[in-house]
């Protein structure tokens, strides 16, 4: 589903991706975790060309990121993404923030697009939630309808960018059990995260990522219990151990 | 294209239009000096908690900002010589008229600067015993002259521009004497042109300079 | 200080009948110039946030290049230097033919101007907008014509209401330097009631509570939109314009 061989990426003269291969079936669910600046977050938004790449490959579903003639727009438009600060629309109520995309880009009629969102607010458990603006929501809540607002344009799979990480910690697990019954359904996932708890609930494989490498990429299992590298020891030591 | 216009009617009369400039020049610095001055004891009294002050400085920077500085001009031009009672000339009265137009400016500017300021930087001053004028006078003031360097500069650069405006009390800036030497010697395209020119100059170097300082104040 | 008051000389005519006409032609050319320079600015605004260099470099240029002459001098240029460097015909028809020559191009300075003052509002209203919102329209397929439209434009001009508010205020205020090219606006009938008067004192007090009044009524109009235009929970109420 979605392929990545041996990307690299610099800004500047500081090269933030070397030569990342990793390949996610279609209904795998992925995490990737690391420590901060090791370039988790660059690498998924290269997997919808939000962030160029100088080397390398991606493909999503068969088509290439990083090709100057492929439509990006049209191929986001089949990923969903969610990010780390939520990005509502502020000047769009929770409905209007979910209907914008397939309103414009599908073409979807208003009330198609609306009694889709409706739908995916109650599944999210915000129906009654669906006038109100972002600013009136709690970040909990924010990352709820970020999801549903990802979720109404079908997407083939879906990128998080540290979902929780910008959350206060009693709203982590609403979020988290939103993430769970997803990945349960089947939905292919991409999740940046220092969650273990859910990485090792829902996620087949674990990817570690330190310095812009992938250090190492393993079963869920074998990663907790027994990782391979020095570097993903030390890291979960830090994060498992408090 | 300007082939054809006489560019001699300009330097014929150089000596004349830099006449011109050292008065355009000269009345910039000393308005933008008063205007200084006058617009940080208006910030001043404006953030005073002393009610009748912060009305006072309120309407006054209200009021100058509601009107035309062309009508301030005006007002002056009139008021200073009844006032006096004797005639002084369009110099002073534009002076006037600047210094306190300006100061309803720059009292904006600074006060804007002064706000910009974290509160807890007050309380943090006054927390290690500072009198409320200490913190004022040593903490908030000097990092809110930095922050708003750029803004006064670009102030700066619109004063100077509006200095022309004395051409409508035909006190001889720089302007005036292009218009004068424009048509006495029917030069209009000639003697304009190049007084745009001078003046795109001056104020992209302005305005370049201040550009600077705001990349310099962001960066830190 | 001698001085004899004779208030009544402003309802007295044809004084009164000059203020009023001035009033007119004053706010003639401010709504007229407005109209142009908010048009035109946005969209030099908009070209300078483009990813299109050669678009942003004449955006630049027309800002710097309108900013750093002074409004009279642009005045007599258009009014005295225009016409002559047109071909010779086209200069000869606004010579002639052009319809209320001093009001027109009054009109056109106080706009091509001001459109350099909106273009610098709408650029930093554009660039305030959030960057992640962006990455957000980006994901979700949305081309940049399309994230221009519903998400950029509609946020940056919510932010910049206060500063369009004060830069239309400038060009009302503005609009008296179209007396240096004979336009018998307020400021201009205000002077001239003084020549004919000598009662300098009550023509400018009348000219200036004019000033003040429909200044007033401008910030009261432009509030009530602010506040109807507000976010929900976003984007407290910013300083008053004035």
């Amino acid at each position: 589903m979605i392929e990545a061989r041996n990307v690299s990426k610099w800004y500047g003269r500081f090269q933030v991706l070397r030569d990342c291969s990793v390949s996610i079936a279609r209904g795998e669910v992925i995490v990737v975790c690391g420590p901060s600046g090791s370039g988790k977050s660059t690498l998924i938004k290269c997997m919808n060309g939000l962030e160029p790449f100088q080397q390398g490959e991606i493909a999503v579903d068969g088509i290439s990121v990083g090709d100057k003639r492929t439509n990006l727009p049209r191929l986001r438009s089949r990923i969903g993404m969610v990010f780390q600060s939520f990005e509502l629309y502020p000047h769009m109520t929770a409905l209007d923030n979910i209907c914008l995309a397939p309103e414009k880009v599908l073409k979807r009629s208003r009330a198609e697009a609306e009694a889709k969102a409706m739908g995916l607010l109650d599944r999210v458990g915000l129906a009654d939630h669906a006038r109100k603006h972002p600013a009136q929501l709690s970040g909990g809540q924010q990352q709820r309808v970020a999801i549903a607002r990802a979720l109404a344009m079908d997407p083939i799979a879906m990128l998080f960018d540290e979902p929780t990480s910008a959350l206060d910690p009693e709203m982590i697990n609403e979020v988290l059990d939103v993430m769970v019954a997803l990945a349960r359904e089947g939905m292919t996932m991409v999740v940046v995260t220092h969650e273990m708890g859910f990485a090792r609930k829902v996620a087949r494989r674990v990817v570690f990522m330190d310095e812009g490498q992938i250090v190492e990429d393993a079963p869920t299992e074998q990663f907790f219990t027994n990782p391979g590298s020095d570097r993903a020891q030390l890291f979960l030591s830090k994060i498992l151990h408090h | 294209m300007f082939t054809h216009y006489d560019w001699n009617a300009i330097t014929a009369n150089l000596a004349f239009l830099w006449d011109g400039m050292v008065l355009s020049l000269g009345l910039a610095a000393l308005a933008i000096a008063g205007g200084m001055v006058g617009g940080m004891l208006m910030a001043l009294l404006r953030l005073s908690s002393f009610k009748p002050f912060a009305i006072f400085a309120y309407l006054y920077v209200n009021l100058f900002r509601a009107v035309p500085l062309i009508l301030v001009i005006f007002w002056f031009y009139f008021l200073v010589p009844v006032a006096l009672g004797r005639p002084v000339g369009p110099f002073y009265s534009a002076l006037i008229a600047f210094v306190l137009f300006e100061t309803a400016y720059y009292c904006e500017i600074i006060r804007a600067g002064i706000q910009g300021i974290p509160r807890g930087q007050m309380a943090a001053a006054l927390a290690t015993g500072l009198s409320r004028w200490q913190a004022m006078r040593h903490i908030i003031l000097p990092q809110a002259l930095r922050n708003m360097t750029p803004v006064l500069v670009t102030q700066c650069v619109v004063l100077f521009q509006d200095t022309s405006l004395v051409y409508v009390v035909t006190l001889r800036d720089f302007m005036t004497s292009a218009s004068i030497v424009a048509s006495r010697d029917f030069k209009l395209v000639e003697l304009y042109t190049f007084a745009a020119l001078v003046y795109l100059v001056i104020c992209l170097a302005g305005s370049s300079l201040a550009r600077y300082l705001q990349h310099r104040t962001a960066m830190r | 200080m001698s001085y004899n008051w004779n208030w009544g000389v402003l309802v007295s005519e044809p004084y009164l009948g000059w203020l009023i006409s001035g009033t007119q032609w004053t706010l003639a050319i401010a709504c007229l110039a407005w109209i142009m320079a908010f048009t035109l600015g946005s969209l030099i605004g908009i070209a300078r946030t483009t990813p299109i260099g050669p678009l942003r470099w004449l955006g630049t240029a027309y800002v710097e290049l309108f900013r750093n002459i002074p409004l009279l001098v642009q005045m007599f240029l258009w009014f005295f230097v225009f016409p002559e460097v047109l071909p010779r015909d086209w200069g000869r028809w606004v010579k002639r033919d052009l319809p209320m020559p001093e009001f027109t191009t009054a009109v056109l300075c106080l706009g091509f101007y001001t459109a350099s003052r909106v273009a610098e509002q709408v650029r930093s209203g554009l660039n305030a907008v959030p960057k992640g919102l962006l990455a957000a329209g980006q994901a979700g397929g949305l081309t940049l014509p399309q994230i221009y439209r519903y998400i950029l434009l509609p946020l940056g001009f919510r932010i910049i209401v206060p500063s369009l508010t004060s830069d239309f205020l400038a060009v009302f205020k503005n609009s008296s330097l179209a007396l240096t090219i004979g336009v018998m606006e307020l400021t201009a009938q205000s002077r001239q009631i003084e020549n004919y008067t000598f009662q300098g004192f009550e023509a400018f007090t009348a000219a200036t509570v004019i000033y003040c009044v429909i200044t007033a009524i401008v910030v009261v109009i432009m509030t009530r939109v602010e506040a109807r235009l507000r976010v929900p929970g976003l984007l407290g109420r910013q300083q008053g314009a004035l």
